[in-house]
This record gives C-alpha cells, structure tokens and sequence, in this order.
C-alpha cells in the first residue's frame, strides 16, 4: 500500500464491495448492527470475531441466504440487491464455505456444473465446463482431477473445487469462511499462495477467520466484528495480532498460556499396539504406542481423520480395539463387557469428547441434567432408588459458579448456552470428578477467545494437581502452547513424540502431512 | 414345466410386475429427491378407485386414468405441502395419505354407488384392454419365438408398455439431463443445490409431482387394467413391495426394472403353486412366497448383498444453515 500509483488507484476507483448500515435481527438478538464496510478491488480484506461475534449472519446476507433488516449493499459502486443465492452469484459474487456445499458422490466436473449448467442437456455442458477447467487451472494454479469422485479427494482438493466453483461463475468477490479449519499448515499455504495469486489477477477476497496469525499474514486491511457490530477497521500493516485480540474481545487477553515446566511422575496411561478397525473394515489405528505420565500434558496433533478420533473414542469405552492399554498398571478391557464409559470412569478416567453437542451433552436437556450423565450412580446424587435432582442442581450450581458458567442457570437447556459455556459445563462435570487421566478431545472448538483462556488454564491446573492429560487437537497453536510433549498421529500411526519445547510448527506440520525427516530416530 | 407355462408364468409376472415397476419408479424419482414417500400404497389406492369411478360414469377409460392421476397427484401435493413447505415428519405424513386412500376411497365409492365399497364392473371402453402388436397372431404358430411373442410380448394394455418405457426414460432424464443431475443433487446434499442458486424447494415439488403422476399410472392399471373395477383395498400393499423393490435396487431405474420383475415372479409363482410343487416336489404355502419381496429386502439391508446406500439426504427436511 505504500505505492503512490496504488493509493491513487484507491482513492479514485470504486470499492468491489460496499455495505452500508446492515443490520439484522433474530428475535431480540441483534446479530448485526449498524455494519458498514468498504473492500477495495484487488485486496483482501480480513473480518475478524469471536464466535457469534455476526461474521457468518454478515456474510450470508451478502449471499443472499438472509434480508438484511436495514441497510445497503453495493457492488462495484453499484446498488445490488441480493435476495438470494443466485443473485449474488449473479453479482459476481462467490462463497466458499466452511463446511463444503458438495455433492460427495459426484465428481468434480459434475459440482462445478451443478446449478451453472448451459441447456438442459448434459453433456455440452460438462464438455465446456471440462475446457474452462483447464485454463483455469493455468491461470491461477488451480490442478484438480475433474474426474475424481469428491468422496475420493482429500479435503483440500475439496476446497480447491469450491473455489473453482465460484471462479467457474466468474466471481469477482471471493468470500471465505474459516477456510483453514480442515487444513494442515501446508495445505493453508498453498491455500495463501493460491489467494496472493488470485487477487494479483484483480480478484477481491474477504477472509473470515478466527485465527490472528492468518489475518496479520496475508490480508491487507481488516475489520473487527464484536458483538454484531464492526468495532474497527483498520490497515493490516498498522496493527498487531495482541491489538486485534483486544478488539475482538474488548479486553487484554492473554495469547500465551502461563505455565511452569512440567513435573512428570509415574506412567498412568501406557498404550502399546493399539489398533482399530471400522466398521467398514478400514484399519483407523494401525499400532500406536503412547505413554503419558502424571502431571504432563501429551498433545496428540495432526489433521482431522488421521485416527486422533478413534484414539480417543476407544480410551473412552465406546469403540472396540486390540493391543494393550493399562491405566496405573491395570489393563483396560478394549472389546467385552467392561469396554463402556461406566467401567472406564471407574478406572479414573474422564473424558471431555471432541465433539461436545453430541457426545458431551444431550442439548435438549438442562444443564444440572447434563451434569448428572455419567455420575447418576454417585450416592449422592441419589436417596434411595430415585434420582435426588435437588441435591444435583444444587451440585450444577457450584459447578457453574466455579466454572464461571453463563448465565448460571442449571435449569437452562444445554442448546441455550454458548459454544464456550457449554464446553465449560462438560469440563466442569468430568475435572471436578479428581480423574486421574484426562481425555479431552478439541477443547476449545467453537469456543470464543475468553473461554479459551478460562479453559486452557483449567486444563493447566489439573496437570499441576498431577493429573495426566492426553490432549487431541487440530488447533496447533493450542497443542504447542498446551502440551509438555507433543505426539503427531497420521494416517493411523503415530509419527514422532517430541518434548514441545524442542519443536516448532514447522517440523510438526511436516509430521502431520506424514514425512518425518531423514535420520532422525523416533 | 413346460415351455408355454413358463410363457404363461412370465406374462403373468410382466403383469404383476407392472404396478410395481411404476410405483418402484415413483418412489425413485422422490427418494432421489431426498422425499421419503411410503405414501405409495395410498396414492395408487385412490388413483385406482378414481380412475375406476370416472371410467365407470364416463365410459372413457383414458378419463378415468386422468382422474387416477390427478387424485394421485392430489396427495403428492399434500405430502410435499407437509413434508417440504411446512418440514413436517416425511414418514408420518405417507402414513396419514395410506390410511386416508383407505378410508376415502371406500366412503366415496360407497356414496357414489351403492355397491359395497366398490364401483361397478368395467367393460368396454371403460378398460384399458390388451393391445395386440402387429403380425403376433401371424407369427404365433413358430415353434418357440411364436409364443414368446404372440403371449408374453404382444398382449398386454397400453400402461404395461408405457411402465416399461418409462425405465430408459427415468435412467436418461436422471443421468443426461440437467434436472436429473440437479434431481440427485438435492436428495444428496440439497445445501450444495441451494447455495448454487437454485431452489432446492423447487426441484423436490417436481420430484414429488413426477412421483404422484407415476403412482396414478400404477393406481389406475390396477383397476383398469389388471382388474374390471375398484374393490376395497385392491393395492394389497404394493406401494410397500415397491418400497422393498426400490431398496433391492438401490435407487437405479434398470435394476428397479430387475427387481420388480422379480418380486412380480414371486407373485406369479403365488397363483400357481402346482408349478412349483413340480419344480421342487413339496408343497409351499402362497403365503410364503408373498412373504419372499420382505424377506429379500431384510437381507438387502442386512447388507448381505451389496450395500444399499440411501440418498444421504433422505427423509430430512431442508432448512438454511447460517
């Protein structure tokens, strides 16, 4: 930006995309207020938020998925109205979402056709879209296989094929959401690459991330949602990642996770030759071998899929495995009878599972319900044969008072709370049990960047009670600035266990895309 | 067995086969769409008393096959205002159209004619009667080609031939066309239809009115066709074999062909138990071989033959995600 030809270009040209005054209401819940912004062409433009913050309700109104209440867009300097999809495609507008719009058993071809056809029969159109394929792979470096089947493809070339689903419909705006969720650092790179190379070709990107490092690394400017509202908008290149966190959350928040260095006792956990098959006969765990000791945080990293899930599902009693696992000595049964949470907890382990609105929480149930699930058989949550609720809510309502829950209501419905609260009722149910062994499975998915203070300190302080903690993420910031030692799990196996202090992202992002480098023993 | 009884058993399962095939294809056309429809049975079920009625008080059959239609029709529409408009249970509103097929259809034809339930019997013009193909009696005396054609080929209603037509034609539609890739689109995964642009509501409408035109075809044969008349009843749960069918087949128009031949083979061999006393020397009750479609399917689902892998997006109804 410090180009004068480029400045000028700027100030004279119209913004690709203008909002003005958007705002949007669901119910009392004001999820966008009073939201202007200008993207200029040929920029990328960061929106930045914690969770809820209004980023995605924003960007749906700009494809038309909602009205919004109040408020103007403009495209290219002009007054567009978009009230739906296909008007913001027709705009020149493209999205590529979070959780991808594809048809899993249709190929490549017949996605980016899907909906863009030209004429009502098929093969014109699948020939064309075959041709534009290829000069679009030339131009921005974009090569898929438009043959493949998408169930086939890993989830970065899942990604590629919406983008060139978008481009296929000569989109101009090219608005992403949380695009590197799913992505080793690898695939985020090229993703990046791929983006510089777009908006070198006069396309316009707005990036919506939750991740500080992405925006600091490739936007030029960015905006700050909050609460519905843009709080600030400013040029990348005058601001810091510890200046942004405070924007979002509209205090000093500490990036960094204070800890003293780890005091690692005996062994509880030791895993040897852990293996497990599906149920449609795919080995998921091919031989891991693992041990976490008494006050140490082992952080299992790689990219989802790669068997983290599995690992943790078959240490929690609810999936079957062979090999050998032993908890303080004792070997836990991995397929009869005693192969259920029950026995497990009896064991001294807790689990606060990777996917909490489904296997954490019945979201329909109340909170001091939800706290009771998987204890109901403690003496004293019952008197006699019937359950004591009145000795449970009082116990949730402890429970939500040290964990900071909000609102500290226990008879509000799991649903009701937000991401970070309803992971805090599950920590709080599962950490005050005093296990010795912690299973926790993505801690702070969906969770907003307050919380994920609250919940990382928590974490921090049952391993300085001397509990041993295996931590699944696919957040590697979280596993470095957690973990004592660091394991990298790929395609089943685990590829190398490293001390956290000694590692960095880079070899670890090498570790999970399943090359280890050459000569160094594990 | 001889040859002109096996003739005579595989015209019998060509007929059987046919209300099948057109309510199996039916269903095709909206589980594809990702509408489950086990509304089958009741929507062949009033098209078969309606087209009966009106070909009874018009004399014209083709009339009455309208009437069959739009009746059928009626109650797509009705299943999608439930189960698309208003992203109401699918499951529950197929049984709610079964049970009010069941109960309107006696009350009105009892209303109507004063027959027990029933319309009157059919003659004439009122029926849809056997077409017979050019040079079939000509070349009837050919030892072996002569019956197969004369008997199983030529012979049959007009509705036989078009059910049978309509598989190449459902396969081309599903697969060449831009509605049948959109169709499949949206029983798949109807979040990639929608933020493509296009209405996801739309498209299952069509599906299910394509559904509810096939479904009257298959209600209208029966009363028309296979039979002289509406007695009470008379789909005798076809709309569910067409189910079984349809999972037997895996949601593809040529093995839905395969399979309700199939299961219309079973219900041949039914009507004709001395046959099989000779084939395999003991005695075997009908209603085990009525029984045969169901027990398949189970196996079908046990996943002992393949896997039947449903659309994705079946039976759930379609709300924006944020």
């Amino acid at each position: 930006m410090t180009d004068k030809t480029d400045m000028e270009r700027q100030a004279t040209a119209a913004p690709a995309i203008e909002l003005k005054g958007i705002s949007k209401a669901f119910g009392p819940v004001q999820a966008n207020k009073d939201i202007s912004i200008r993207v200029m062409p040929g920029t990328i433009h960061g929106i930045i938020g914690e969770n809820g913050a209004g980023k995605s309700t924003l960007m749906s109104i700009l494809y038309g998925f909602y009205k919004a209440d109040k408020g103007e867009i403009f495209v290219g300097g002009k007054k567009t109205d978009i009230p739906d999809s296909q008007a913001a495609i027709a705009a020149g507008i493209g999205m590529v979402f979070q959780h991808f719009k594809l048809v899993e058993n249709f190929t490549v071809l017949e996605n980016i056709i899907l909906g863009a056809e030209d004429g009502r029969l098929l093969k014109p159109s699948l020939a064309k879209a075959r041709k534009s394929l290829l000069t679009l792979a030339d131009d921005y470096g974009l090569k898929v296989d438009p043959d493949a089947l998408i169930q086939d493809i890993g989830v970065g070339m899942q990604q590629r094929v919406e983008i060139l689903k978008a481009l296929y419909r000569q989109a101009d705006i090219l608005i992403l959401d949380e695009p590197t969720g799913v992505l080793t650092p690898a695939e985020a790179d090229q993703l990046f690459r791929i983006l510089g190379r777009l908006k070198s070709e006069g396309k316009t990107i707005i990036l919506i991330t939750h991740k500080l490092r992405e925006i600091m690394e490739t936007t030029d400017t960015v905006s700050v949602m909050r609460r519905g509202e843009m709080t600030a908008t400013v040029k990348t290149s005058e601001t810091s990642p510890a200046a942004l966190a405070e924007l979002m959350v509209g205090r000093k928040v500490l990036l960094r996770v204070d800890k003293t260095p780890a005091q690692p006792g005996d062994v509880i956990l030791d895993i040897e030759g852990l293996r497990v098959v599906d149920e449609k006969g795919v080995e998921r765990l091919r031989g891991i071998d693992l041990q976490v000791r008494a006050g140490e945080i082992l952080g299992v990293a790689g990219v989802a899929g790669n068997g983290q899930s599995e690992l943790l599902e078959v240490l929690g009693g609810y999936r079957t495995g062979t090999g050998s696992v032993r908890v303080k000595g004792q070997a836990l049964d991995l397929t009869g009878k005693h192969s259920d949470g029950q026995s497990r907890r009896q064991h001294g382990i807790a689990h606060v599972p990777e996917d909490r609105q489904r296997e954490g929480l019945i979201m329909d149930y109340q909170a001091w319900e939800n706290t009771a699930f998987g204890y109901h058989n403690d003496p004293a949550y019952r008197s006699g044969i019937l359950m004591n609720n009145a000795a449970i809510k009082a116990d949730t309502v402890e429970k939500m008072e040290r964990f900071d829950v909000r609102p500290p209501n226990p008879k509000l419905e799991a649903k009701n709370f937000s991401g970070g609260n309803q992971q805090k009722i599950v920590l709080a149910r599962e950490i005050e049990r005093n296990p010795d062994l912690l299973l926790i499975g993505q801690p702070t998915r969906g969770v907003d960047i307050g919380a994920i203070e609250f919940i990382h300190q928590q974490i921090v302080a049952l391993r300085d009670q001397g509990k041993a903690i295996l931590l699944v993420s696919v957040e590697l910031e979280e596993i470095l600035a957690l973990s004592d030692r660091v394991a990298v799990m790929f395609d089943g196996q685990v590829m190398g266990v490293r001390d956290a202090s000694a590692t960095d992202e880079k070899e670890l992002g090498l570790m999970m895309a399943g090359i280890t480098h050459a000569g160094e023993g594990t | 067995m001889d040859y002109m009884t096996l003739i005579q058993l595989l015209d019998s399962t060509v007929r059987l086969a046919t209300p099948l095939l057109l309510a199996c294809l039916a269903g095709l056309f909206s589980e594809r769409a990702g509408i489950f429809d086990i509304g089958l049975d009741g929507k062949m079920l009033a098209a078969a008393f309606f087209s009966a009625a009106i070909a009874a008080i018009s004399g014209s059959v083709w009339l009455g096959l309208l009437a069959g239609i739009a009746a059928s029709l009626a109650l797509s529409l009705l299943h999608g205002l439930a189960s698309i408009t208003f992203r109401g249970n699918q499951l529950i509103s197929g049984v709610a159209i079964n049970f009010l097929a069941a109960g309107l259809t006696v009350l009105i034809a009892q209303s109507w004619f004063q027959q027990g339930g029933r319309t009157p019997s059919l003659i004439g013009g009122a029926r849809f009667n056997p077409i017979t193909l050019p040079f079939a009696d000509q070349i009837e005396p050919t030892p072996f080609i002569g019956p197969l054609y004369a008997e199983l080929i030529s012979g049959h209603s007009i509705l036989v031939y078009m059910a049978f037509a309509a598989v190449p034609l459902t396969w081309w539609l599903l697969y060449r066309t831009r509605f049948g890739l959109r169709l499949r689109a949206v029983g798949e995964n109807p979040a990639a239809v929608d933020t493509a642009g296009v209405s996801v509501i739309g498209l299952r409408y069509a599906a299910v009115c394509i559904c509810g035109v096939l479904c009257g075809i298959a209600g209208a044969y029966l009363s028309t066709a296979l039979q002289a008349g509406f007695i009470k009843d008379m789909s005798a749960g076809r709309g569910y074999i067409a189910l079984a069918a349809l999972i037997f087949a895996k949601w593809r128009p040529w093995y839905a062909l395969w399979a309700t031949l199939l299961f219309g083979l079973f219900g041949a061999l039914e009507t004709r138990p001395d046959v099989i006393e000779a084939l395999i020397g003991i005695k075997v009750q009908g209603q085990l071989l009525g029984a045969l479609p169901y027990v398949m399917t189970v196996i079908i689902l046990a996943g002992f033959v393949g896997k039947a892998i449903p659309p994705r997006a079946g039976g759930e109804p379609y709300v924006k995600e944020r």
